[in-house]
């Protein structure tokens, strides 16, 4: 379903269909329009999503941007409105206006390596990309995925992490920052996988999404690996209200993060990341 | 038995040593050995006296500190990577348990001998040291990040 400027901000009622509980504050819902038809996206792109009475967010999407039968949004409860959304159940109706923005250039990036860098539940803006990248890997040279999380149990998407590591053609390395002897796996930041990752810095392109400041280090570390600053994209986030650049919310330097990004080249976004309250 | 020119050779192929000069290589190579532990092994305990340092060849490491609840992991160490730098501070004591957690084989250098070859010729101690200082200021800038809980509840929405 693609929306006009005219009606991008009328919510559609979409009917929720499956919830999974993915951590202790973080759900995964599965939606479908009421009216019927499909919901067609790029990976990277995010819907507001209206909890009626309560409020409206902006959320990425996480499903397969191959698969238009159904909207798919991981969401961590963190506020009023994300928490409501967290007691939504099953045949509840919940608005939703998008997609908006400019999505991870999977496409572009054909012919190089692909580097995912994701921290936190920074992998589900992400998992579009990698489930896309995956549909195309004979078109990527090597693809790596590499993860952050705080604690072993803080591990968003566990079971697709294993099968996309079980596979012979993606290499898949999860770091978590605090762990018990319990744990068998790396222990530490994930700008250390970046260094250890076995990719072609010269002829690599990088998402990297996740807490600001995280991403900030990541994309320092596949600089300095060698990596062209305008082949590392990082997904930003803003104050997201209007979705189409109107309403000035998101305004970040001369962008409006909800129309120019989220999704902008470390080039772009370096230099207003250095500028203080930005 | 691993001969000096073997050991000379499996040195120059971890990170730490590209580049070294073939006179600084062979004075360190004297302070080297080759070593092997289990899964599960301690290669250094806390508390202990930091008499040696490593070179990670293959394996994995974790690096530890001792609570009431049992051990916590700070980090793993991996093939390329240098265990300990205690033996540089004084006084010389491991401030973490380091365990294989698989078999890993490194080569390890006995502090004192180095020392002392270090006393002895500055241009190896100050290469030694600038070939130290960039793994200590990333390790510390690394545990800096880890200490922010960068993972925890984002922004309220």
């Amino acid at each position: 379903m693609k929306m006009d400027v005219q009606d991008s901000m009328v919510p559609v009622p979409f009917r929720i269909e499956k919830v999974r509980r993915e951590l202790s504050d973080t759900f995964t819902m599965e939606l479908k329009p009421e009216a019927g038809g499909a919901f067609r996206f790029q990976a990277g792109q995010f819907n507001m999503l209206y909890v009626f009475g309560v409020g409206e967010v902006p959320i990425s999407i996480s499903g397969d941007p191959g698969e238009s039968g159904v909207l798919v949004h991981t969401t961590r409860a963190v506020g009023a409105v994300t928490r409501a959304m967290g007691q939504l159940e099953v045949g509840e109706t919940i608005g939703v206006r998008g997609p908006f923005g400019k999505p991870w250039p999977v496409e572009q990036a054909f012919g190089s390596d692909l580097v995912i860098v994701a921290g936190g539940v920074g992998l589900a803006p992400l998992r579009p990309a990698i489930y896309q990248a995956l549909a195309n890997r004979d078109k990527f040279g090597k693809l790596v995925v590499l993860y952050g999380a705080r604690t072993a149990d803080d591990i968003l998407f566990r079971k697709e992490l294993e099968r996309w590591r079980g596979r012979f053609d993606v290499e898949v390395k999860v770091t978590v920052d605090r762990a018990t002897d319990r744990w068998a796996g790396n222990v530490g930041v994930v700008t250390n996988l970046v260094a250890r990752g076995g990719f072609d810095p010269m002829h690599t392109t990088a998402l990297v999404c996740g807490p600001e400041i995280m991403m900030r280090f990541a994309a320092q570390a596949l600089v300095k690996r060698g990596v062209s600053p305008a082949s590392v994209y990082v997904s930003m986030e803003r104050n997201m209200k209007c979705g189409v650049g109107f309403c000035g919310h998101c305004q970040w330097g001369p962008h409006f993060v909800c129309r120019n990004g989220p999704v902008f080249t470390w080039e772009e976004a370096s230099p207003l990341l250095a500028v203080r309250e930005l | 038995m691993v001969q000096i020119d073997d050991l000379s050779r499996i040195i120059d192929e971890h990170p730490f040593a590209h580049g070294m000069d073939d006179t600084l290589r062979a004075l360190i190579v004297g302070c080297a050995a080759n070593e092997r532990y289990d899964a599960g092994q301690y290669i250094l305990r806390e508390g202990g006296r930091a008499d040696k340092f490593f070179l990670i060849r293959a394996g994995a490491v974790a690096l530890e500190i001792a609570s009431p609840s049992g051990a916590i992991m700070v980090e793993t160490l991996s093939d390329g990577d240098l265990l300990g730098w205690s033996w540089l501070s004084d006084p010389p004591v491991w401030t973490f348990d380091a365990r294989a957690t698989q078999l890993t084989r490194v080569i390890s250098f006995d502090a004192n001998c180095l020392r002392r070859k270090m006393d002895a010729d500055p241009a190896l101690g100050y290469e030694v040291l600038r070939r130290f200082l960039p793994i200590m200021a990333h390790r510390i800038h690394a545990a800096r990040i880890q200490m922010l809980d960068l993972y925890g509840p984002g922004p309220r929405r």
